[in-house]
């Protein structure tokens, strides 16, 4: 895998992993790009694409995109399952994610990706494993302060969409 | 719902992004950036020192800011501080940092560096964890410098954690990825391949996706690892679904590791072991049989799983193309997603049935699903999946069905999405001309090309139709015919006006029998189309009327009428103003004869050899000018009705195949050349009146003599011009002044050098030239010869330079080129004489020209006789003018490389030859040769990698030969086994013999 994206059906992009060196004019040249093109196609259409020398796979979950990019050789249909179950391992350690918890955590988000991906391949394919890696750093942390939770006033107008469930729609 | 921050929240960072979020505009949202920035920059650069909790807050406010898309160029020391900080939390933010916003500053990669180091040796698996993802995602040359030895021992050392040996694995494929020469293969590697037996799912396949990669760039180190995959993917296919535990993925098991397994197997070759591959073609079956059985779940998880190790399958059963039972079986599967209601997989059927049509066993098990095929390209509402129908029936063309296919691409066309017109149309012209049985056929569907789709014919094509009318007259008429018809229409695209004026132009004349399309009314109907088109049109229709006017003299007043015209002859664009002048004056002084012979029918193409010289060569008696009129008159026998397309199309027209690399191949674009102003002298004129790609061979051939030679009497023409009554057959409107540029150019047959003993011919540096064009050709102790050459096409020009090493003159100095029989008919070679006499020290250059006429295996002998002192000197050197010179690489992918691979299947099309290497195996030299040789280079198209792809389209000036070739190079045993295929027998032999000499 070359890259994977997340972003909202607004077009915000809200994840970015790159597992080739680019410059940063390129990502975005190319983040610009593909936002474009995958917002542009209507709902039951194929979850892949040609795109430049790359094959596109996306799904959308709810309000947000997870959009890969792959290389000719790879497959289309395990790579759309690798999407699903980042989504998985997001809504279990979330408890029921939705694009707020992406936005607000996500320091969390790239780090529950690092486990599960490691230079654009499969690292760890168990949920139960890739959890357990990652609560255990949660455990390593002082248990000290700052367990705080939001609360609605924080978040702002607007929040319906962003606050659905993934795995609602 | 709110959001909830599960471990340790940060607040203030909370804050921000909601202050972010609630931003009304752009601006309000820098606004408050800027803000932050400031605050932060103050924090950072403060007297008080910052707590780690603080540090870490402000380190993901900058790279919160920094993913929102705005710069950061400060903070990256805070966040190298973190790396070293004690509590985790704050160690990973300050990676997350430096993973994301990675600098090459050096001081900070060393500090970077230093930190990784002591986590990777804290024997503390988390840390180790977050020092190997950093490398991986950062991924630098510095990185992989500095832990190229560390990682790969983490990986295999016995008592590393199986959550470390993941990264660790992958860790190293990311380096490998990146910096493959720093990365040294070693004693690990063995046990790397034995990470495939692993208890532990999770290291299997991290462990084998390294593999792969590994695998891919040294196949032999990596071999051992075919029966272990292959053992292993018999464990996961024959389990219960349960057994794999949480590997088991909505009751598929392992799917990822399955993938990968078999993916790694598409690296090599099917096993030579029978029992390994009696197993493997045992789980190819299972995996084939569970596609017929019913879901174990209705999710679409599920059956995606289970699809995608059944499309891995099918790769591998491809990729291997040797068992025609599995290759049947999987092209009856995708037969059945062709008509699945899941869009994803009709996609991915029509995609991977595209490698299978040009499988030999399954060609034909496709081609039953055509009507499907057709079906979704008229049906399917995705223009994604629609675009692989395209493929598809692209791929499953032959000559048995390309009528229908063709038909179907065409009326898609009409409806099709802009965006792959292009492609669609440029696949239409391909086929067209690929399978054209009748050429009528293939003249109707170009000009349906252009009818329907006009913008999107490039060039080439419309080029390539007149280059096929003009070489074959029986299509000549039809063609005449079909355009004045086809123009008849109110609006017709530029294209066919570009089309239509030029086919009129030479071959109106068929038609104007006709009183419906009697000469006035084809003038007419151009004419009315003249004021709508384009400065190049408008060009090129110009032209068309002067042809005209030799075409039919009853024409000629109203032509000269509108010609001289205020909107032509003063016409604000330069050329248009000059054709105008000059088509004006042209046809009011010059006679008949004069007309007849500047306007005449444009010569069989190609034309992309020299014009002057193909003119020229025409002119030059009846002995190569009935060469062309024979071969002709023999084609049009030979033509009529047979639909033997090859024997059809032996001699002036390129067999199917390189018909087809030429166009894709795109002669140079020939558009108008700025040029300078003319003067006003109509003796000028000839020179520059037409676009070159049209008319300029004509225009410019026949007068040429009248000013070249005359205004610029060079001593080596005349010098040459010695034998004048050669030519006696020469045409009236020659004059003597052309007869003698004639016989320049027939200079180029032998003449034995002047009262001399032939010496022997010197070859010993013959074979260094093959693959490139510069160097020492010859030097002893008087003389050193040099060589300077460039080729393109089938003409070629060739410098030697001959270098005086004595302080002695070089007296009667001279130099010829010999071509012996069978050559002299194959190869003309044009020498300029040299000098008489060099100087001591000095260099004297001689220029030949060498035009190539058809495939050839001898090369030419360049003689050299002086006199140094009181003696002569005789020295003959083999001259490295060899076939593969008239190369033009072709790129092609693998797909179509295979399909042309297979249709040059018959016996005498293919030499292989199998020999010693001389040198050493160097890959980078091996490539460098092959591309030296001519080919074009193909990556990825061979599944093993070791081995070299070319391909390319050896140019003559009477025919065209593809060819492929492919070199496998065997390390272990140094051996090379080389492999030619063209369309000749001849050729394949030739460039075989001379490639294999050089390595």
């Amino acid at each position: 895998m070359q890259f994977m994206l997340l972003f909202s059906r607004q077009g915000k992009l809200r994840l970015q992993k790159w597992y080739v060196p680019l410059s940063d004019k390129e990502k975005k040249k190319i983040t610009r790009e593909l936002v474009q093109t995958v917002l542009a196609r209507k709902p039951k259409m194929c979850s892949f694409l040609e795109w430049r020398d790359l094959k596109i796979v996306y799904k959308r979950y709810a309000s947000l995109y997870f959009c890969c990019a792959i290389e000719d050789q790879d497959n289309e249909l395990i790579t759309l399952e690798i999407i699903h179950r980042y989504v998985e391992l997001l809504d279990k350690y979330f408890g029921s994610v939705c694009e707020l918890d992406i936005i607000f955590n996500f320091e969390k988000a790239y780090f529950i990706l690092d486990e599960f991906l490691l230079g654009g391949e499969a690292q760890e394919t168990s949920k139960k494993n890739v959890l357990k890696a990652i609560e255990q750093a949660d455990l390593l942390q002082e248990n000290l302060d700052f367990q705080i939770r939001l609360f609605p006033g924080v978040l702002g107008p607007n929040v319906s969409a962003e606050s659905s469930g993934l795995f609602q729609s | 719902m709110p959001a909830v921050s599960k471990g340790d929240g940060m607040r203030g960072l909370a804050v921000f992004i909601s202050d972010i979020r609630n931003c009304k505009s752009k601006e309000a949202e820098i606004k408050r950036i800027n803000k932050e920035l400031a605050n932060i920059r103050s924090k950072f650069k403060g007297d008080k020192a910052l707590d780690g909790y603080s540090k870490k807050k402000y380190v993901c406010k900058l790279l919160f800011i920094f993913l929102l898309g705005h710069d950061i160029d400060f903070g990256h020391m805070e966040a190298v501080n973190l790396l070293s900080s004690n509590k985790y939390t704050e160690k990973q933010i300050g990676y997350l940092f430096i993973s994301v916003l990675v600098n090459s500053n050096s001081d900070l990669i060393r500090l970077i560096n230093n930190a990784i180091k002591n986590d990777l040796s804290s024997r503390n698996p988390t840390f180790m964890n977050l020092a190997l993802h950093c490398i991986a995602n950062v991924g630098s040359r510095e990185m992989a410098e500095a832990f190229a030895a560390d990682v790969p021992r983490i990986l295999v050392a016995g008592d590393t954690m199986d959550s470390v040996k993941q990264s660790a694995a992958l860790c190293l494929l990311r380096l490998n990825r990146t910096s493959p020469d720093l990365i040294p293969m070693g004693e690990w590697t063995s046990r790397v391949v034995h990470l495939l037996n692993d208890q532990h799912l999770g290291v299997v396949t991290a462990a084998t996706s390294l593999i792969i990669t590994l695998a891919q760039k040294n196949p032999d180190d990596f071999k051992t690892s075919v029966s272990l995959a292959v053992a292993r993917l018999s464990r996961i296919v024959t389990s219960a679904s349960t057994d794999l535990q949480d590997y088991t993925y909505y009751f598929v098991a392992a799917p990822w590791l399955s993938v990968k397994l078999l993916r790694l197997l598409q690296c090599y070759p099917p096993p030579e072991d029978a029992a390994i591959r009696g197993r493997l073609t045992e789980c190819l079956e299972t995996i084939l049989n569970k596609a017929q059985e019913p879901p174990k779940s209705k999710k679409v998880q599920h059956s995606n799983a289970k699809n995608a190790v059944l499309f891995e399958a099918i790769s591998l059963i491809i990729h291997h193309d040797s068992e025609p039972t599995l290759l049947v079986r999987a092209c009856n599967q995708l037969g059945q997603f062709l008509q699945h209601r899941e869009t994803n997989l009709r996609y991915l059927a029509l995609e991977s049935m595209c490698t299978l049509a040009s499988s030999e066993f399954s060609h034909e098990a496709v081609k039953t699903h055509i009507e499907t095929v057709i079906n979704a390209l008229k049906t399917e509402r995705d223009v994604s999946v629609r675009q692989r129908a395209v493929d598809l029936l692209y791929a499953m063309c032959d000559r048995s069905n390309a009528k229908q296919i063709v038909a179907e691409m065409l009326s898609y066309l009409e409806t099709a999405d802009y965006s792959i017109r292009e492609e669609i149309v440029l696949k239409v012209a391909i086929l067209a001309e690929k399978y054209a049985v009748e050429y009528t056929w293939y003249v109707d569907t170009i000009l349906n090309l252009i009818r329907i789709a006009g913008d999107y014919v490039s060039e080439e094509v419309w080029y390539r139709v007149i280059q096929i009318v003009i070489n074959r007259d029986d299509v000549q008429g039809y063609a005449a015919k079909t355009v004045f018809e086809a123009l008849q229409a109110p609006a017709c695209h530029e294209n066919l006006v570009k089309v239509g004026g030029y086919i009129l132009g030479e071959f109106g004349n068929l038609i104007a029998g006709d009183p419906r399309s009697s000469p006035l009314i084809q003038f007419n109907l151009l004419h009315s189309k003249f004021h709508l088109c384009s400065v190049p049109t408008r060009a090129l229709l110009l032209s068309a009327y002067v042809k005209f006017i030799n075409l039919f003299p009853e024409v000629k007043g109203t032509i000269q009428e509108v010609l001289r015209s205020d909107s032509q002859l003063r016409n604000a664009d330069v050329e248009l103003q000059q054709r105008a002048v000059e088509y004006l004056r042209l046809s009011c002084i010059a006679s008949t004869d004069i007309l007849a012979t500047v306007l005449e029918e444009m010569p069989p193409f190609p034309e992309r050899e020299s014009s002057i010289l193909a003119k020229l060569k025409k002119k030059k008696g009846s002995g190569t000018v009935s060469d062309v009129e024979d071969t002709r008159k023999e084609r049009n026998t030979n033509v009529n009705g047979s639909t033997d397309h090859t024997t059809a199309t032996t001699n002036t027209k390129p067999s199917p195949s390189s018909f087809v690399s030429d166009l894709l191949a795109a002669a140079p674009p020939p558009t108008n050349r700025p040029r300078p102003v003319p003067s006003s002298s109509i003796l000028h004129m000839p020179l520059s009146p037409l676009s070159p790609q049209a008319y300029a061979v004509h225009s410019a051939a026949p007068l040429t003599p009248f000013y070249q030679v005359t205004s610029s009497p060079s001593s080596d023409l005349l010098g040459l011009g010695n034998s004048s009554a050669v030519n006696s057959g020469s045409p009236p409107a020659a004059s003597n002044a052309a007869s003698l540029l004639v016989d320049v150019f027939s200079e180029s047959l032998p003449v034995a050098p002047l009262g001399t003993a032939s010496a022997p011919i010197i070859e010993e540096n013959f074979s260094r030239f093959v693959c490139k064009n510069n160097g020492v050709l010859y030097e002893n102790q008087l003389l050193q010869i040099g060589l300077k050459s460039e080729f393109r096409q089938n003409l070629g020009r060739m410098y030697v330079f001959y270098g005086n090493k004595t302080s002695t003159q070089f007296l009667n100095f001279s130099a010829s080129v010999v071509c012996h029989e069978p050559l002299n008919a194959q190869l003309n070679v044009h020498t300029k004489t040299a000098d008489p006499v060099v100087d001591g020290g000095a260099q004297l250059q001689q220029i030949l020209n060498i035009e190539c006429l058809s495939d050839f295996v001898e090369a030419p002998v360049l003689n050299i006789n002086f006199r140094y002192g009181g003696s002569v000197q005789n020295i003959a050197v083999r001259l490295p003018v060899t076939l593969n010179k008239f190369f033009q690489p072709t790129e092609m992918m693998s797909q179509d490389f295979f399909q042309r691979w297979k249709q040059l299947s018959d016996p005498q099309q293919e030499v292989q030859k199998i020999f010693k290497a001389k040198h050493s195996m160097d890959t980078e030299i091996t490539k460098a040769k092959i591309i030296g040789f001519g080919t074009a280079l193909l990556d990825g198209v061979d599944p093993n990698p070791s081995n070299f792809v070319g391909a390319g389209v050896i140019h003559t000036k009477t025919i065209q030969v593809g060819c492929l070739l492919r070199l496998e190079p065997n390390t272990q045993a140094q051996m090379y086994r080389l492999t030619l295929r063209t369309s000749r027998g001849s050729v394949s032999q030739r460039l075989c013999d001379l490639l294999s000499e050089q390595f």
